[in-house]
Formats: structure tokens, C-alpha cells, sequence
């Protein structure tokens, strides 16, 4: 017998008697006292994240300079920034070991904790959003959803090879409960709220 | 009403005050007590160190003394959540499901049996810190528990809030455990003291005068520990205090 | 062997006042967060349920769910292997990687990687390993197991850290500021990431429906693992299996909140299937917990999402340190677990407890812990797993109560011997109770004494 057989059998064996099925699990929505929007915002500067409300019509490369003065490397995986250094499907994760500033497009935020949603879709390279020192996420404020019960029923969860809810930048309070951003991956997460391009046919 | 009154031993032993205040008590709110001369113990060290077969004797006597009453009330949480409970190292015959369902803690016996409105002999002017001790509070729920996402509620303070003079002061750890957990105070110590330690001084620092509880051992070891680090802090059950004790 | 002394390794952990301080202090804070959290939330209390009631079926129908979450792991491209014990588990990680000829291994916090001991047999074998989570990587630098599974060196004040580092990674002497450590750390870390050959990860949650698995970091270190490496492998026991996707939703709203009382990790991060060109190999362990899932009282363990909750909530765990357990998993589920892999080494552990059941009330799939802690005193009075003194002192007791006049007589003898003998006989290293407290003072008469006076004829 593999191990797989033995352990299938000891499981099958000693499983307690089969308890009824599960309830639909709620989607314990709830109209906020404020809009998505706050909600989401508050959410995320709790999480230490940044939040740009809008880009007051200037272009998303002034913000970038505006954020990110020193922004030596900036690597976007998306269309809508310029960046320093190119960014493709063929892209080693090493090779981003030294980009100052990574910038995406969320495919989705979530109002009850402040995060967003990246896949390999979003991000080319999935280390981008780690090995980057500082990350500029946008998000479409029409693409924010509730609760994370909403944001479980996205069928993208079950496409995506890798799928990431980030909350804030990277964070840790290892040593004497002291609040450290910035343990391994970024420093700084800021999301700023810029609608879909328009589509051009 | 008539009632069977357990004392628990090392009230028996050590707080005769707080039975006498418990049958004075319930005899003022018209109630006939019956002490039953040959009781000992609940069982409740034994079962709780995992032996059964040396609380089945005890428990077995348990049942003997209290199987004729209706009610059978003790001013112990913890003694009365295990008859309630545990009572099982003895078989489950229709005796002793009897006396597992009529056994009531003081507090909880007053408050939803007796429903008892008010206490005009009683008196306590001064400044008390309330000890909810784990047991009546997380398995005989006499009160709302801080873990829990539920509306305030509390039997003791409904109670005591009939008591004119009484001030409450809150600890800042209002329910953590105070470390006597029976048999731990024992082979635990150093923790047990430490625990102990902490909540007497929790109460200290919250300007407590009194630690009041339904519970005479938690009790006993939190005074054990205010007298060694020379605390000037007193403690009393809740029957005295409903019972008319001033001091 | 020696039993695990629990009491003894407490006596230690109390001694050094300013680390029992903050650590207490600490741990009670992320309690008390939980709480805002849990309040903040209306449908906490149904979300427990929910919890518990997924996790139940789950459990009851567990071959199913393994069988089905492996056949979609395998559609999607991961390797799938099956470890029976600790051994066997061990012999597949490093037969990945030496397969690979991978000699250097990043991994992310996993406390299966712990239970299995899995660097030591590792590192003999020519596999450099380097621990990610700061916490973990603090003590593997001290050659010291963590000390709680989600804060594993809560116990350490900075200046512990400072001289770990100084002796270990060319920290600064004398420089305990926390910022500047964790950026030593980072940077020292930084290169392994890069160039590591192999990245390992734990899982929180293993998904039936997708084959997926979810792993919760707050530092990010998880995702460097698995995503820089050409190789991940994660190693899951195979009670982390839920049944959907939507499932999930119920665990990730609680299990930040429970264990650090914020509303989610920094990354929530859910792996399906490899990266073009990667590898991807998902290892299920048992380890034992076939034969817990068949304990007809100890069963609901396995629910545990390690939050570690229970931990933070209890007064015994705070006061004396996670390392005083002697086990990966200490504190209340720690007391329920261990006795499972070994009966007579951790048989002291169910009475590191006062039963107060603040640890139930936390979990956040109502783990019945102080009940099972209870139980387990039972199993241990019944293989003879008591020492001689703690066993023949419940008899006498039993004994002494069971017969009214031994009793009588027995409170008599206590009264007498407190009130006429001198303090030293009292006081003295006999009786453990006065080592701190002071005994109870002797009444003039017992209840039973005065109630004949008054109320009998």
C-alpha cells in the first residue's frame, strides 16, 4: 500500500460519524454607514497603506514623481504608466531585485479590510509586487466590493494561478511589539483611485 | 421552600462565616434550610486532578445526603457547576440526575429562583471590586464574559446593586483568572501565585477596599497572597454582604 | 524520560521580571485587540459557528475532501505527495530537492515543518535553510524553537535581538532599536530570496473545490518564497482542508482579527498551480492526525486554524512562556495536542491549567479546549501517568471525604496543626501553597459545629 492508500484508509477508518451538510454561508452585506469608498479608504490607512483620492486630472506620471521623488527604477506592469525598466511574461523575478517603485492595476478592492486584488494577470511577474521597494497600486473606485464573503464569490479566485489580497505595505512587529514597515517586502503601499481607461475602440 | 444547604469543605473548614451568612440569608428571604449533618464534599478535587475512581465515593455521598430536596444550593460556583456537570464517576441513575438538575449556586438561585427584589437589612458603604470567578462566569454564565459578542448582563451586580453603600470599582483585567484553579494553586504555584498576585493588586490599584465573589476559595488563595505582600485590601463572599455584613 | 515539568520551567520564566512583564503585557494587548475586533463585528458570534460547523463536516467526510482536493491539485499542474509521519515527510522534502540539486532553501513560517523537525534532518543532508519570518529567523539564529506559533519570539526583549543579530548577521553592538534590526534582517535576507534554489511555504487553508491552498503573512515573506524560486513546495497537514472557495470568506474574517486583532494579514495570498516553468509540489502530512480525527473526545482539535488565540488569552500561557510546554504547540491546544504524539512526556500539560475556559471562548471554530483539557487529566489517571505523590495525595483526599467522620476528624487535625504549630512548620518547602501565601486563618468552630449549636436541638 503507497502511503496515500494507508492514509486515506486511517482517515476513512477513524472519521467521526458524517455531520449534516453546510448552510449557505451568508454574505453578511450590510448598507454601510458610509460609502464603499470610505470604508475602504479608512481600512487601508489603518493597514498603514496610502490613499490618493483621485488624480485631479493630471497625469498618472506627475503622481509618480510627486510620491516617489527619488523613483530611480519604476517598473509598471501596467499600460498606464511609464516606467524605467520593461516588464514582460518572460521577466525572471530576480531581474526586478533592484526596482525602486512597481506599479499595477488592481482587478478589484475590498471595502471591509482596505485590500486589493493582484494575479498574475495584474502583476506579469508576481515577485513585482515584493521585490519592488515601494508599490503604486490603482484602483477603479466602481470596482470595490463589500466584504471579503463578495469578494470570495469572484470567479478570477478560480482561474488565477496565484491570487493576493494585499492589505498596507509589508509589516511586522516581531521585536517588542514595535510596528516595522517594510520587513521583506514593500515599504509603501499606496493606492490610488483612478477609473478604468476608457476602452478605445 | 424548603432547601438543602451544602457547605463546601474548606468553607466548613476555614469560612464558617460564609455558611452562616448563606443559611441567615436564605431563612430572611422565608426559606427553610436543612444543613444534612453527613455531608463532606462534592467531589470536585478528586474529578478535577482526572481521578473518577477516588471522587466516586464522595460523589456517591453527595447524592445520599441531597437526593430528597427540591433544591439543593450552595454558595460555591464552582462546587455547583460540578454536580450540575460532572457528577459521573458514578452511574447516571434517576437519583442522580435529580440532584444534577435541582443543584443551584447562591447568586444564580437567588437571582432566578427566589427572584429576590430587595435587601433593606443590608448595608456596605464602601469601595468593591467585583471578582466574577471563571467558573460562575464562564460556565454557570451568571454574567457576560469579555470574550464574548453579547449584550451586558450580571446576576451578582443585579444583586448587589440592592445594597446600599455599595461602590463599585473595576480592575483593569476584570475577568482574567485569578490562579487557584483548585489543585493548580497546589502543583502550579509559581504561577498560581503570580496570577494571584497580579489580581490582588489589579483590585488594589482600581482603589478596591473589598474583593467581593461566589467563590470563597478563589478567595481564600487571593487573600492568602494580599497578606503576604502586606496588602491592605479585605475580601468577602456576596452572601455576607447580602446577608447584612457591614464590614 | 522526564516528563516535560511545566511548573519548574514557569518558575524560571517568572524570575526574569522585565521579559514575564512585557511578554504578559503583550500578548494580553493582542487579546484585548481580538476583542475590538470580534465586538466590531455583529455576526462574530454566527461566524463562529459557521466556522465550527464547516470544519466538523469537513473532518466527517475527510477522505473525500483530500481525494478531491488532490485530483484538482494534480489537474492544475502540482505534484501531490503523501507523507504518513514526521520521517516519511522529511524524506520528500529532501528528495525534492536533492532531485533538483537545490542546497539552499527559503522558507516561510510553517509550524507542520516544526512538529516534523524538519531542518535538522535537512541541514546533515547539505541543505542550507533559512527561515524568513522574523520571528523564526531570530530563533533559528539562537538555536532556540519558537515560542508561540504566530509571534515565535514574543519572549525576547530588543536588546535579546540586538545581541542574536551582533553574534549572528554583523548587527551594530549596543544598536536595539526594532526598525534597525528588521532592516539588518532584511537586508540580510534579501540575497537568499534571489538566489535561493527552492522556497517552502506552510498553508493556513488547503481549498477541495480548486486544489488551491492560502498562505496568511504580514511581512510578505511567504510570497517571496514561493514566487522568486523555481520551486515551491508547501507542506500542509491534511486537517487544514475546507470544502469551497466561498468557505474560506469565514476563516480569513477571523483569523487575523483572532490572532493579532487586525482585520486581515498585509498578504492573503492563494496558490493554485505553478508559474510557467516553476515547479509546484504540495506534500500532505499526517503526522498523527488520522488517529486524533478517530478520538472520540479529542477530535474537534483538528479544527484549529493555529490563530493562536487561545495563547494570548491565557493567564498560565502568558505567566510562563510558550517554551516552558517543552512542544511545537503549546499554550491551551498545545495541552490537547501533545499528549496525542507522546502520553508520557507531555503528561503534566493538562495540569498547566485552571480550567478558567477563557481559550474556549476565543477560538474561532469553538474548539471545547478547557473540556478537553479535563478529559485528558482523565487519560492520564488512567495510564498511570500521574507521579506517586500527585496520585497517592487524590486518594487520600477521595478517601478522607467519602467518610463523614475521617472528614470531621481530618479538619480537626488541620485546624489544630495550623493554629499550634510554629511558623516554620508551616512555612517550609512541605507545603508548596506557603511558599507565597499565606495559609487561611482557623475559625473558633466549623459551619457544621455552629449549625448544631444553633440550629439543632
Amino acid at each position: 500500500m503507497t502511503s496515500r492508500d494507508t492514509i486515506l484508509a486511517a482517515v476513512r477508518a477513524n472519521q467521526p460519524t458524517p455531520t449534516p451538510g453546510i448552510p449557505t454561508i451568508p454574505l453578511f452585506e450590510r448598507p454601510p454607514p458610509r460609502s464603499l469608498l470610505d470604508d475602504f479608504r479608512d481600512a487601508l490607512v489603518s493597514m498603514g497603506g496610502k490613499f490618493v483620492p483621485s488624480l485631479d486630472g493630471k497625469p498618472l506620471d506627475s503622481l509618480l514623481k510627486s510620491l516617489f521623488p527619488d523613483g530611480q527604477v519604476v517598473c509598471s506592469a501596467t499600460p498606464e504608466a511609464r516606467g524605467t525598466r520593461v516588464i514582460d511574461r518572460s521577466t525572471e523575478p530576480a531581474a526586478l531585485a533592484d526596482v525602486d517603485v512597481g506599479v499595477v492595476r488592481a482587478a478589484f478592492g475590498v471595502a471591509e479590510t482596505g485590500s486589493v486584488w493582484l494575479s498574475e494577470e495584474e502583476l506579469t511577474t508576481n515577485a513585482l509586487a515584493y521585490l519592488a521597494q515601494h508599490l503604486l497600486v490603482l484602483l477603479d473606485p466602481e470596482q470595490i466590493v463589500g466584504n471579503l464573503h463578495q469578494a470570495y464569490h469572484d470567479p478570477r479566485f478560480k482561474t488565477a494561478r496565484y491570487a493576493v489580497l494585499v492589505t498596507g505595505p509589508s509589516a511586522t512587529a516581531d521585536i517588542e511589539g514595535v510596528l516595522v514597515h517594510g520587513a521583506q517586502g514593500v515599504r509603501s503601499l499606496t493606492v490610488a483611485m483612478v477609473p478604468l481607461p476608457a476602452v478605445s475602440c | 421552600m424548603k432547601v438543602g444547604l451544602f457547605i463546601p469543605c474548606y468553607v466548613d473548614a476555614f469560612f464558617p462565616e460564609v455558611g452562616i451568612a448563606t443559611l441567615e440569608l436564605l431563612e430572611k428571604l422565608g426559606i427553610e434550610v436543612v444543613y444534612p449533618l453527613n455531608q463532606t464534599c462534592c467531589g470536585q478535587p478528586m474529578a478535577n486532578a482526572g481521578s473518577q475512581k477516588d471522587a466516586a465515593g464522595v460523589e456517591a455521598l453527595f447524592v445520599k445526603n441531597f437526593c430528597d430536596f427540591e433544591f439543593i444550593v450552595t454558595p460555591s460556583g464552582s462546587c455547583a457547576h460540578h454536580v450540575r456537570e460532572h457528577l459521573n464517576a458514578i452511574p447516571d441513575t434517576p437519583e442522580v440526575q435529580k440532584v444534577r438538575r435541582h443543584t443551584y449556586e447562591l447568586v444564580e438561585f437567588l437571582h432566578d429562583i427566589v427572584k429576590a427584589g430587595e435587601f433593606p437589612w443590608a448595608e456596605f458603604p464602601h469601595k468593591v471590586g467585583l471578582h466574577n470567578t471563571c467558573t460562575t462566569l464562564r460556565k454557570l454564565r451568571t454574567a457576560k464574559a469579555s470574550e464574548i459578542d453579547e449584550p451586558f448582563f450580571s446576576k451578582p451586580l443585579d444583586l448587589l446593586r440592592k445594597v446600599r453603600g455599595v461602590q463599585f470599582v473595576e480592575p483593569s483585567r476584570p475577568d482574567e483568572c485569578c490562579g487557584f484553579g483548585g489543585t493548580f494553586s497546589v502543583f502550579e504555584e509559581p504561577v498560581s501565585a503570580k496570577m494571584g498576585y497580579d489580581k490582588v493588586q489589579d483590585h488594589h490599584r482600581a482603589g478596591a477596599e473589598y474583593i467581593v465573589s461566589a467563590d470563597m476559595s478563589c478567595l481564600m488563595h487571593q487573600k492568602g497572597c494580599a497578606e503576604r505582600l502586606g496588602l491592605d485590601i479585605r475580601f468577602i463572599h456576596i452572601a455576607q454582604i447580602l446577608n447584612g455584613s457591614r464590614a | 524520560m522526564r516528563p516535560i515539568n511545566h511548573a519548574e520551567a514557569s518558575s524560571h520564566f517568572i524570575e526574569a521580571k522585565e521579559h514575564l512583564e512585557f511578554h504578559d503585557r503583550r500578548l494580553w494587548d493582542l487579546r484585548l485587540k481580538r476583542d475590538r475586533q470580534a465586538h466590531g463585528i455583529p455576526e462574530w458570534e454566527e461566524l463562529r459557528n459557521l466556522a465550527s460547523t464547516i470544519k466538523e463536516h469537513t473532518l466527517s467526510h475527510l477522505a473525500d475532501y483530500l481525494e478531491q482536493f488532490e485530483t484538482q491539485a494534480k489537474t492544475n499542474g502540482a505534484h501531490v505527495h503523501w507523507a504518513r509521519d514526521a520521517s516519511e515527510h522529511n524524506e520528500i522534502v529532501y528528495g525534492i530537492l536533492s532531485g533538483r540539486s537545490a542546497k539552499t532553501l527559503v522558507k516561510s513560517k510553517s509550524m507542520l515543518t516544526e512538529e516534523c523537525d524538519m531542518r535538522p534532518y535537512l541541514e546533515t543532508r547539505g541543505i542550507k535553510i533559512i527561515e524568513t519570518d522574523l520571528g523564526e529567523r531570530i530563533q533559528q539564529l539562537d538555536a532556540e524553537p519558537p515560542s508561540h506559533i504566530v509571534v515565535p519570539a514574543v519572549h525576547k526583549l530588543r536588546d535579546d535581538v540586538s545581541e542574536v543579530f551582533t553574534r549572528t548577521i554583523e548587527a551594530q553592538p549596543g544598536n536595539n532599536d526594532p526598525h534597525y534590526l528588521a532592516e539588518v534582517m532584511r537586508r540580510n535576507t534579501r540575497p537568499y530570496f534571489l538566489n535561493a534554489e527552492a522556497g517552502m511555504t506552510g498553508a493556513n487553508f488547503a481549498i477541495a473545490e480548486t486544489g488551491s491552498f492560502v498562505v496568511c503573512t504580514n511581512e510578505g515573506n511567504a510570497d517571496l518564497s514561493a514566487n522568486v524560486p523555481k520551486l515551491h513546495i508547501a507542506c500542509i497537514g491534511i486537517e487544514k482542508i475546507i470544502p469551497k472557495f466561498e468557505h474560506l470568506a469565514v476563516f480569513i474574517r477571523m483569523l487575523s482579527r483572532s490572532a493579532l486583532g487586525s482585520p486581515i494579514t498585509q498578504y492573503t495570498s492563494h496558490f493554485r498551480a505553478p508559474r510557467p516553468g516553476t515547479e509546484l509540489h504540495i506534500v500532505l502530512v499526517d503526522n498523527g492526525r488520522s488517529q486524533r480525527l478517530g478520538m472520540k473526545d479529542f477530535w474537534y482539535s483538528l479544527k484549529c486554524i493555529r490563530c493562536g488565540a487561545c495563547m494570548n488569552t491565557c493567564p498560565v500561557y502568558r505567566r510562563s512562556g510558550g517554551l516552558s510546554y517543552g512542544a511545537t504547540y503549546s499554550g491551551p491546544i498545545g495541552i490537547i495536542i501533545d499528549p496525542a504524539f507522546d502520553i508520557r512526556k507531555y503528561s503534566n500539560l493538562p495540569y498547566a491549567s485552571t480550567l478558567n475556559g477563557s481559550c474556549t471562548n476565543v477560538c474561532p471554530v469553538k474548539i471545547n479546549i478547557h473540556e478537553q483539557i479535563y478529559k485528558w487529566r482523565q487519560i492520564m489517571v488512567e495510564r498511570n501517568q500521574l507521579p506517586l505523590v500527585k496520585k497517592e495525595a487524590i486518594r487520600i483526599i477521595g478517601k478522607v471525604m467519602s467518610e463523614p467522620q475521617l472528614y470531621r476528624a481530618a479538619i480537626s487535625a488541620t485546624g489544630l496543626a495550623i493554629e499550634h504549630l510554629p511558623r516554620f512548620a508551616i512555612y517550609n518547602w512541605l507545603n508548596p501553597w506557603g511558599k507565597q501565601r499565606e495559609v487561611p486563618d482557623v475559625p473558633k468552630q466549623s459551619f457544621r459545629s455552629w449549625y448544631l449549636e444553633n440550629r439543632t436541638r
